[in-house]
């Protein structure tokens, strides 16, 4: 009896120190994340990037905390007042929940008992990513309308528009990962890419979810709903200081959320040779970050009306067929 | 029927964009970070306003009014007074210098080479209120661009001698030499 309340105090106590500390690492992670994607933009346009707060730039996010802290908080007339309020941590939580089912490596074992080295090991992982996500089209469009402004409410409808057609690319892209790796679970599909990474084998599949997660964080080229030159500012234009951080932050969140999975559909997760799991898993992170940097610097962006012709006319068609495809094979390979 | 003209076409124009990207990566900065790396100026750059002075050692401003009335945004502003030996002088003079557009009509109309433009701009203030220059600030002890102008020997009141004494004036002429 006092040994089954123990064991729960033990898990209870491990579960909140996972947790802390994988906060920690992702929000000091996307505000570094911030700063490296502006000096590696400045060196792809051969300028220096920030230089001034710190050597080379590394007290730049604390900086941009302080600042944004210390920012007047203003909510524009006619805003509706609740929803402004909530819509920024609705973008900001989807996208840190997603982190509590990536796993982080093998199990450690520590003084007998085996912890699992992931936050909740659900059968059903890959669902309730793809569902956190489809939430985070909430944080747009309830940001958006509760500005109260023509600017915000395009940027919010072009936005929820693009989220939601790319969403159906990037769910069926992931189909033949659960149909090679036989379970939703992420540390099954994890463990699946012992030997071979998916990428190798299902290249078409990681080109889908890579632009479709592009299109997700709505980063260059589809970064329309909050194009700078076009609609100000987009659905946060009416943000200012912390609540606007909360969304800029949500962005790099997702940023880092969504290296973190494609490591762990196409790339092997924590596999690797000689480091621990933990570092390759941040080195396959920082690698498709880099991606996404390298896409931001050259690419000009996306018409709407060509975004949403790619998404449905294009992506989707070729998801379905990988999908067919993939059926096809894995019937004639199992099939003896 | 996939075209396979316009894949290749395509995908190598998409290549060829990242590839110069990335060649870019490893370039050095062009830029010249500034306050570490200063840039010499041309000597006639326009930038901060100094009131010179003759190779004499008097000051060259006599308050004609001249600039303040050609100033595109009236920032100077002066008042005149007479030395007991004739010569004018600015009993005081003020230049806003968050107005000044740094333009050189000034220095332009200046009859006298007085007001000049000088390449020095870091010089900057948080309050505004510092940015009012005035005469003890702007007058220097030197002659600035040009240092061996003295408009008295050219014109205006006869300091140095008499009348018809000045460079290149011709004499006083007695009028009843002039008689038939």
């Amino acid at each position: 009896m006092s040994s089954v309340i123990t064991q729960w105090i033990t898990g209870f106590v491990l579960l909140i120190i996972k947790l802390g500390i994988v906060l920690l690492a992702l929000l000091l992670g996307a505000a570094y994340l911030v700063l490296a994607e502006r000096k590696l933009l400045a060196r792809m346009q051969i300028r220096i990037g920030p230089n001034r707060a710190g050597p080379f730039g590394l007290l730049q996010p604390i900086a941009d905390l302080i600042k944004m802290m210390t920012k007047e908080d203003v909510i524009p007339r006619g805003a509706d007042r609740v929803i402004f309020r909530y819509a920024p941590a609705v973008a900001a939580s989807t996208a840190m929940l997603i982190f509590a089912v990536v796993p982080f490596g093998d199990s450690l074992t520590l003084w007998g008992n085996r912890i699992p080295l992931v936050i909740t090991d659900l059968n059903v992982g890959l669902l309730a990513v793809l569902g956190l996500s489809s939430l985070g089209v909430y944080g747009v469009a309830l940001g958006g309308w509760a500005s109260n402004s023509k600017y915000s409410l395009l940027g919010a409808i072009r936005g929820v528009s693009q989220m939601i057609s790319y969403e159906l690319s990037l769910g069926l892209s992931l189909v033949p990962v659960v149909m090679m790796a036989g379970s939703f679970s992420l540390v099954d599909i994890v463990t699946a890419q012992t030997s071979t990474p998916f990428i190798f084998v299902q290249p078409v599949s990681f080109a889908i979810f890579f632009v479709s997660a592009m299109a997700e964080i709505k980063r260059i080229p589809f970064d329309l709903p909050e194009a700078e030159n076009e609609l100000i500012a987009g659905y946060h234009t009416e943000y200012s200081g912390l609540r606007f951080g909360l969304f800029f932050l949500g962005e790099y969140v997702t940023l880092v959320t969504l290296g973190a999975l494609t490591a762990v559909f196409f790339l092997g997760g924590w596999h690797g040779p000689f480091f621990p799991g933990i570092i390759w898993l941040l080195i396959k992170i920082a690698v498709v970050a880099f991606g996404m940097i390298w896409v931001r610097g050259t690419l000009p962006r996306f018409r709407s009306d060509q975004l949403m012709d790619m998404g449905w006319k294009f992506l989707t068609p070729l998801a379905l067929a990988n999908i067919v495809v993939t059926g096809a094979a894995l019937l004639m390979l199992t099939a003896k | 029927m996939i075209p396979y003209q316009t894949l290749f076409e395509g995908a190598y124009g998409l290549l060829t964009g990242f590839a110069m990207t990335l060649r870019h990566l490893f370039r050095r900065p062009i830029t010249e970070p500034y306050p570490e790396f200063k840039r010499k100026l041309p000597e006639r750059t326009r930038a901060t306003i100094i009131l010179t002075r003759d190779p004499d050692g008097d000051e060259r401003c006599v308050a004609c009014y001249l600039c303040s009335g050609v100033c595109p945004v009236n920032c100077i502003s002066m008042q005149s007074a007479e030395r007991s030996d004739g010569r004018r002088y600015a009993a005081w003079f003020r230049i806003n210098f968050a107005r000044c557009i740094y333009c050189g009509f000034c220095e332009e109309a200046c009859p006298t080479l007085a007001i000049q433009l000088t390449p020095h701009f870091e010089t900057c203030q948080r309050d505004s209120l510092k940015l009012l220059y005035e005469k003890e600030d702007l007058l220097v002890h030197h002659g600035g661009k040009n240092s061996d102008y003295n408009f008295y020997r050219h014109a205006g009141v006869a300091m140095v001698g008499d009348k018809g004494s000045h460079i290149g004036e011709e004499q006083p002429v007695d009028i009843r030499t002039l008689m038939p």
